[in-house]
C-alpha cells in the first residue's frame, strides 16, 4: 500500500498579530510546528502501514524551512517526502493551494491513499483535503475516526468510520482515495531521537512550479480565486464589560446579555 | 476540470444549500435563507434553496412557502444519504442551471465535504466558517471570517469567479421569521450515469447523547463556592436553562462531587465552547489554561478582583448564591409566557 500524507508547517501560536494601520501581518515572533492535526493523519498512515505493509510518504508546500516538517516525519518513521516549494507558490487559497498539492502527488508517482489531517491550526478550513480529491478524481470521505481496513476482501476497497455529525457512518471507498482524519482513534507517536539521526541525511526532493504541468500563473495567488482585500484586528471583545450592583439588578443584566448572545 | 471563463452578468441570485439527512433538515439551513433573503435585498436578487435526496417533496414545498423561495428539488433512491460524489454532480447540474452569484453552505461535515468538492470542480473560490457576510453593490461576496485563532479578521472576496462560495457555521446568523407563501418547487434530474459513486455506506448508527464537556457549546464551571447538593441543585437548574454541559474546578473532584471528566484545567480537559459561564470560580492559572479560548466568557464571583475575571469578557460581581435563584425564576417566568 503506497501512503501519501499530506502535511503543514504552521506557526506554533495563534498570538499572530495583524497591524492594525497596514493590515500587514505581523509574522516573525512565531515559531513554526508541525500542524497539530496532521499528527492524527500520520499516525492513521503508519498504523495502515503496520497492518497491511507499504509506505508512508509526506508531502508539504511551503517556504523551505517547510523541510523541518518532513524531517519530524521522518523521526516519527515517515520513508519518504517531497516538498513543493516556490514563490509562484506563494499567496496560495484553499483552490490554488489544493490544485498544487494535487500536481506535484501526480508528479511524485503512484499512491493507494491520501491521507490528511482534518484541518490546520492556521488556515482552519478543512477544505483543502475534499478539494485535493476532486483534483485528483479520486473519492473522498472527510472525518475519519479510524481505518477499519482493506475490506471487502478482494475489492479493492478500505472500509472507514466517520463522523458524520448526527451519526457514525461506515463506508467503503474505492482506492485509490483520500480521506481527512480526526482525532479519533489515534494516538500520535512521539518523534524518536534515533529516527531523526537516522533520517538525518535522507535527501528531500523539492519540486518547483517548473516541475508541475500547469503555467506559474495557476499557483500561488495569481492561481487564486479568493483575494484577501483586508485583514484587521478584531473588535476589542476582550474590553471587560462589568455587571455589578444588587442582585436583582445582576440576574437581569445576565439574563439580558445572554439572551441578547442568543445563548437563552 | 473546466475553469469557467466567467462573464459575472450572468450570474444571479443567492443560493443556499439545504443541509438534510433523511429529511431531517439542519438548523444552519434555515439560518443561511434567512441571510441570503437580507443579501439578496440589495439586488433584488432571487433566493434558492437546493435540495437533494428522497422522499423529500413535501419538506421542499414547506420550506418554499415558509420563507418564501424557490426550491429545486433533485430527488432519487441513490441520493437518500449523503454521498460525495452523486451529491456534487447534482449540485453542479442545478449550478449551471441557475446560475447563482452566490452559495451559502452551513459548515456542517456534509457541507464541509460538499463544498470544497463544488469549488473545485468549478475552479472556484471557497471561504470557509465566515462570521458575516455582506454583498457589495455589484454583487460581491465579501466572505468575512476570522484566521490565525481569531486575532486576526479577514475580509474576503472573489472578484473574477463564479459561483462565490462560503459556509458558515450553526447559530452565526439569525433564524427567519416564517412566512405562509405559496410554495414554488422545481424538480430536476441528472443522468443515471451520474449517480454511480466509489464510496459505498455500509452501515450508520445514530450518535447517543453522550456529554463530554470537550464537545460542549455551552458550559457552566462550578468553583470551590459549592459545596452542598442544595448549591449543585441551583447550578444545575441554571445550566438546564442554558443547554449546557456542567464542570467544574479540581476542589470539586477532590470533594467527589463530581466525575472526573467533568475537571477543566490542565490536569482535566481543555474546553472552547461558545459560551462557558464560571460560577464561584476563581481562577487559578491551571484552570484558565483549559478554558481560556471559550468565544465568550461569564465569571461570577463575590471577589472583584478574583483573577477569574482576567480572562473573562463578562465580570459579573456579585453572590452567586443570591443571583442565581433570581436568573432561574426571571428565565422560568418569560419562557411560561411564550
Amino acid at each position: 500500500m503506497e501512503i501519501i500524507c499530506c502535511i503543514k508547517q504552521v506557526p506554533g501560536t495563534n498570538k499572530v498579530e495583524a497591524d492594525a494601520e497596514t493590515g500587514v501581518l505581523l509574522r516573525s515572533t512565531a515559531e513554526a510546528k508541525l500542524n497539530p492535526y496532521d499528527l492524527y493523519a500520520l499516525e492513521a498512515a503508519f498504523k495502515l502501514r503496520e497492518s497491511i505493509g507499504g509506505t508512508v510518504k509526506v508531502i508539504t508546500m511551503g517556504p523551505p524551512q517547510a523541510e523541518a516538517a518532513v524531517r519530524e516525519a521522518f523521526a516519527m518513521r515517515a520513508d519518504s517526502g517531497v516538498i513543493l516549494s516556490d514563490k509562484a507558490f506563494a499567496g496560495a487559497d484553499v483552490l490554488a493551494t489544493a490544485r498544487t498539492l494535487a500536481d506535484g502527488i501526480k508528479k511524485s508517482g503512484s499512491f493507494d491513499i491520501i491521507i490528511c489531517g482534518k484541518q490546520t491550526t492556521d488556515g482552519d478550513t478543512a477544505q483543502v483535503g475534499p478539494e485535493l480529491a476532486e483534483f485528483l478524481d479520486i473519492p473522498h470521505i472527510a472525518n475519519v475516526r479510524i481505518i477499519l481496513g482493506i475490506e471487502p476482501s478482494n475489492t479493492g476497497h478500505i472500509r472507514v468510520e466517520a463522523d458524520m455529525g448526527d451519526y457514525i457512518e461506515t463506508f467503503d471507498v474505492l482506492l485509490p482515495c483520500l480521506i481527512t482524519v480526526d482525532k479519533g482513534a489515534y494516538v500520535p507517536r512521539l518523534p524518536s531521537y534515533r529516527l531523526m539521526l537516522a533520517s538525518a541525511s535522507r535527501e528531500i526532493p523539492v519540486l518547483t512550479a517548473a516541475d508541475l504541468p500547469g503555467e506559474s500563473e495557476m499557483y500561488g495567488l495569481k492561481g487564486s480565486p479568493t483575494r484577501v482585500k483586508r485583514i484587521y484586528p478584531p473588535d476589542a471583545k476582550n474590553a471587560r464589560f462589568n455587571i455589578g450592583g444588587s442582585s436583582e439588578s445582576v440576574a437581569n443584566s445576565l439574563l439580558n446579555e445572554l439572551r441578547n448572545l442568543k445563548f437563552i | 476540470m473546466p475553469e469557467l471563463n466567467i462573464n459575472i452578468q450572468d450570474w444571479k441570485g443567492i443560493a443556499v444549500y439545504i443541509d438534510q439527512t433523511e429529511g431531517a433538515v439542519h438548523p444552519v439551513s434555515l439560518e443561511l435563507i434567512g441571510k441570503a433573503k437580507e443579501l439578496s435585498a440589495q439586488e433584488n436578487w432571487p433566493v434558492y434553496a437546493l435540495m437533494i435526496g428522497d422522499g423529500l417533496e413535501s419538506l421542499a414545498c414547506e420550506i418554499s412557502a415558509s420563507y418564501g423561495i424557490k426550491v429545486y428539488l433533485c430527488e432519487h433512491p441513490a441520493l437518500r444519504r449523503f454521498l460525495p460524489e452523486p451529491y456534487c454532480n447534482v449540485f453542479a447540474e442545478f449550478i449551471h442551471m441557475v446560475k447563482p452569484s452566490s452559495i451559502l453552505a452551513g459548515a456542517t461535515v456534509i457541507g464541509r465535504s460538499l463544498a470544497p468538492k463544488i469549488a473545485a470542480r468549478f475552479g472556484t473560490g471557497l471561504t470557509a466558517d465566515c462570521t458575516a457576510l455582506e454583498i457589495e453593490e455589484n454583487g460581491g461576496l465579501v466572505q468575512i471570517r476570522p484566521a490565525f485563532g481569531g486575532n486576526i479578521m479577514a475580509r474576503i472576496i472573489t472578484p473574477a469567479h463564479r459561483p462565490q462560495m462560503a459556509t458558515v457555521r450553526y447559530k452565526i446568523f439569525d433564524t427567519p421569521e416564517k412566512i405562509n407563501g405559496v410554495p414554488s418547487v422545481t424538480r430536476f434530474s441528472i443522468d443515471e450515469s451520474l449517480l454511480k459513486s466509489r464510496v459505498t455506506s455500509v452501515s450508520y448508527v445514530k450518535k447517543g447523547k453522550k456529554p463530554d464537556i470537550s464537545d460542549a457549546e455551552v458550559v457552566v464551571a462550578l468553583g470551590r463556592a459549592f459545596k452542598s447538593q442544595k448549591e449543585l441543585a441551583l447550578a444545575e437548574r441554571f445550566a438546564e436553562l442554558l443547554s449546557a454541559e456542567l464542570a467544574c474546578t479540581r476542589p470539586l473532584i477532590e470533594a467527589g462531587l463530581f466525575d472526573p471528566t467533568r475537571q477543566i484545567g490542565l490536569s482535566g480537559r481543555t474546553v472552547k465552547p461558545k459560551l462557558i459561564v464560571t460560577l464561584g470560580v476563581s481562577g487559578a492559572v491551571q484552570f484558565k489554561a483549559g478554558m481560556q479560548n471559550a468565544d465568550v466568557i461569564f465569571a461570577v464571583n463575590s471577589d472583584p478582583s478574583a483573577p477569574i475575571f482576567d480572562a473573562a469578557h463578562y465580570a459579573v460581581i456579585g453572590d452567586v448564591f443570591e443571583i442565581l435563584p433570581i436568573f432561574i425564576k426571571q428565565t422560568e417566568s418569560r419562557e411560561s409566557h411564550v
